[in-house]
């Protein structure tokens, strides 16, 4: 019996299989997918990854220098970090608290910590790393500390969860509205077309920045952080679902001349099997890429507005929150590590950036 | 052509007034009444407001009918020239607002000549030399352009001037020329500071233009006509720019339609990052403090010059390039 030749393959292929086959050729992209999900798992296992409570702050550590790792005691593998002493500031008698390079505090792999809760399921606190026989003030400064002596590595993973879910909400719900509006758009016509188009050319002619301001400073200030998680994410989408409802709708509006419709229709299907059965697996894929090309933005959009102070608010922590205290060139000249939060932010829009675009060229297996 | 000046125009009339409707809903949306926090701040202040003169405010700006009562009294006023008072400031928001309008203009629309200036002749070179080094740099500097939101931009250029020089980029004037008259210095002052924040604030739509022309570029240099004209014997220059350059400026044009609006909106966060003497940082401290003639009326201003600022640059854009009056109608 012969074996099957690529040709085969390709002939008896599903459209999912093709778009794969033809996405895995984008390197780019690929490695971008590779990031997008670390990134992801990073999220999942914030409290894990975190060293310290990222909530703790500490007057003792205040601005403390990112503080490396050193692996080898005395030429033997036992990974410390040195310990935090106070010392008197021989002018002003004031009591500064500085890296104690005398006193080396040891590293342990699945150490305890602060209780954290797996998505809510169990409680635990079980940490990547811990710190054997630490004392007050000690801990693992990856990133360094903020002005309140909170770890940065620590509040940089639980932003990261944060960042990043809220795009995937806000994705959500333009995703809805934008299936929702194009489809309506597409289906029906006539004057509700133009209306919905006009719509979107209205918003988008729109300066959005000075709009999401204004809705987001609104919000009651005794709200509490999830309501202000949520509010911030629907005043985004508001603003943002208009590109995806221009793709559904031009998806729809060409498909609909196919000939697959056309023998749907005549083998006697229902509208809405002709539109779920046929025509959505064929643009499923040039959502998805539309969907990955809108999650940056929304992520720049909730970093802009928690930068301004104006979206999520402490005790919440996010990329924007994070960077809100690199803002001025006094806090950044005393302490420029607090910029590292910039670096996930560029690294995570780049990857989806590269990645919808491999999406987009892998979207059309046919072409 | 004339049809589709009138539709823009309309379009445009619609826009303005959703943007006056978001802007007032934006002044109602706080809890209470802004009369109430109007007179309670007064009150604090030492000097309280007579029952008959909160009678009479109340009454003037239509508190307890309903929105679209409140909404037509503002809007009346407003179009009378008067945005109200700002009650941090305690002085009419016009006054409060002064230059600074303008100034996020001239921010915005040097970033928009910028954003041309540098997008075409880069799109041109990227296609035209596709895979030469000069290409790949270019397209470096424009995915950093698209990754880096341009305040995280402008915090960096700001972080490595003050490493580096050790000097302030802020600002748009020098501190002596800060609260000098207007004139022939001041101006020039403004000029030599004007580029930085601007090209701070292109970067992200440059990035985006470049890559846009030199896709375009590139579909249009494969068509059978270019090799006509090359085989005829035209040089070079003639043969990139006179046809595919056009051709290719289509798409591109609908694009730029979006680009002011986006520059508008970018300038606002870099000028607080930057302590740019514009609306921006105006906004954001009247919206914390709940100000909310101010905030709503800056909102207004934006919106409404945004919306000329589109139309005007659609104009022009339509009066270079023939082609896109056929392609627009």
């Amino acid at each position: 019996m012969a074996t099957p030749t690529d040709a085969d393959k390709f002939a008896v292929a599903t459209q999912l299989q093709l778009t794969w086959w033809r996405f895995r050729r984008h390197k780019l992209a690929m490695v971008s997918l590779v990031v997008v999900v670390l990134f992801y798992l990073v999220a999942l296992g914030a409290d894990f990854l975190a060293t310290s409570d990222p909530h703790a702050s500490d007057a003792r550590t205040s601005y403390i220098a990112p503080q490396p790792i050193h692996f080898f005691d005395d030429g033997a593998f036992r990974p410390f970090v040195y310990g935090i002493k106070g010392v008197r500031d021989v002018k002003t008698f004031k009591l500064v608290y500085t890296v104690d390079t005398g006193r080396k505090v040891h590293l342990e792999l699945f150490g305890r910590g602060y209780t954290w809760s797996f998505l809510g399921l169990f409680e635990t606190d079980i940490h990547l790393l811990g710190l054997r026989d630490a004392q007050r003030g000690d801990g693992i400064f990856l990133l360094g500390t903020d002005q309140l002596g909170r770890d940065l590595w620590s509040r940089l993973m639980v932003a990261t969860r944060v960042s990043l879910t809220i795009g995937l909400v806000g994705v959500t719900v333009s995703l809805f509205l934008g299936v929702l509006l194009g489809g309506i758009s597409a289906v029906y016509g006539g004057v509700v077309d133009t209306v919905i188009q006009r719509l979107i050319e209205v918003i988008r002619s729109m300066p959005t920045i000075p709009l999401w301001l204004g809705l987001a400073a609104a919000l009651p200030n005794d709200w509490s952080v999830m309501q202000i998680y949520f509010a911030i994410t629907v005043i985004i989408s508001l603003l943002a679902w208009t590109d995806l409802a221009r793709v559904v709708r031009g998806k729809f509006l060409s498909l609909r001349e196919e000939d697959f419709v056309m023998a749907a229709e005549l083998a006697g299907a229902s509208q809405g099997r002709i539109i779920f059965r046929h025509m959505l697996p064929s643009f499923a894929s040039h959502i998805i890429a539309a969907v990955s090309l809108a999650l940056p933005a929304m992520i720049i959009s909730e970093t802009s507005l928690s930068f301004l102070g104006l979206g999520l608010r402490p005790p919440a922590i996010s990329w924007g929150i994070l960077l809100q205290d690199a803002q001025n060139i006094q806090t950044l000249a005393l302490a420029p590590w607090l910029l590292v939060s910039a670096i996930p932010v560029i690294v995570v829009i780049l990857a989806f950036n590269f990645l919808g675009d491999g999406l987009r060229d892998a979207a059309d297996p046919y072409g | 052509m004339i049809a589709f000046v009138i539709r823009r125009l309309l379009l445009g009339l619609v826009t303005v007034w959703l943007i006056s409707v978001l802007s007032f809903a934006i002044i109602q949306l706080p809890p209470g009444d802004f009369v109430s926090a109007y007179i309670a701040q007064q009150a604090a202040s030492g000097s309280p407001v007579s029952a008959e003169a909160a009678d009479a405010m109340r009454q003037e700006y239509g508190l307890g009918r309903p929105f679209y009562v409140q909404y037509g009294k503002w809007l009346g006023r407003i179009l009378h020239g008067n945005l109200g008072e700002s009650m941090e400031w305690r002085r009419p928001v016009s006054e409060v607002i002064g230059d600074r309008i303008w100034l996020t203009l001239l921010l915005s629309f040097a970033a928009l000549v910028i954003t041309w200036g540098l997008a075409l002749p880069i799109g041109i070179y990227s296609a035209v030399r596709q895979y030469s080094w000069g290409d790949y740099l270019f397209t470096l500097v424009g995915f950093i352009g698209i990754a880096v939101p341009n305040f995280l931009l402008a915090l960096i250029v700001m972080y490595f001037a003050f490493r580096l020089f050790g000097a302030s980029v802020g600002g748009l004037f020098s501190s002596e020329m800060m609260l000098a008259p207007w004139g022939w210095p001041k101006f020039w002052d403004l000029m030599k500071h004007l580029p930085l924040p601007a090209i701070i604030l292109a970067l992200g739509g440059t990035a985006q233009l470049i890559r846009i022309m030199r896709a375009n570029l590139l579909d249009e240099l494969r068509r059978p006509y270019v090799v006509t004209a090359r085989a005829k014997g035209l040089s070079e220059t003639k043969v990139i720019l006179k046809y595919p350059v056009r051709a290719a400026l289509n798409p591109f044009a609908s694009n730029i339609a979006y680009l002011f609006p986006y520059l508008v909106s970018g300038s606002i966060i870099i000028s607080i990052v930057l302590g740019l003497p514009t609306v921006g940082p105006l906004l954001v401290k009247a919206l914390v403090a709940q100000d909310m003639f101010l905030a709503g009326a800056i909102v207004l201003l934006l919106g409404v010059m945004t919306v000329i600022g589109t139309f005007i640059s659609d104009l022009v854009l339509m009066w270079v390039e023939p082609r896109l009056r056929h392609q627009m109608d």
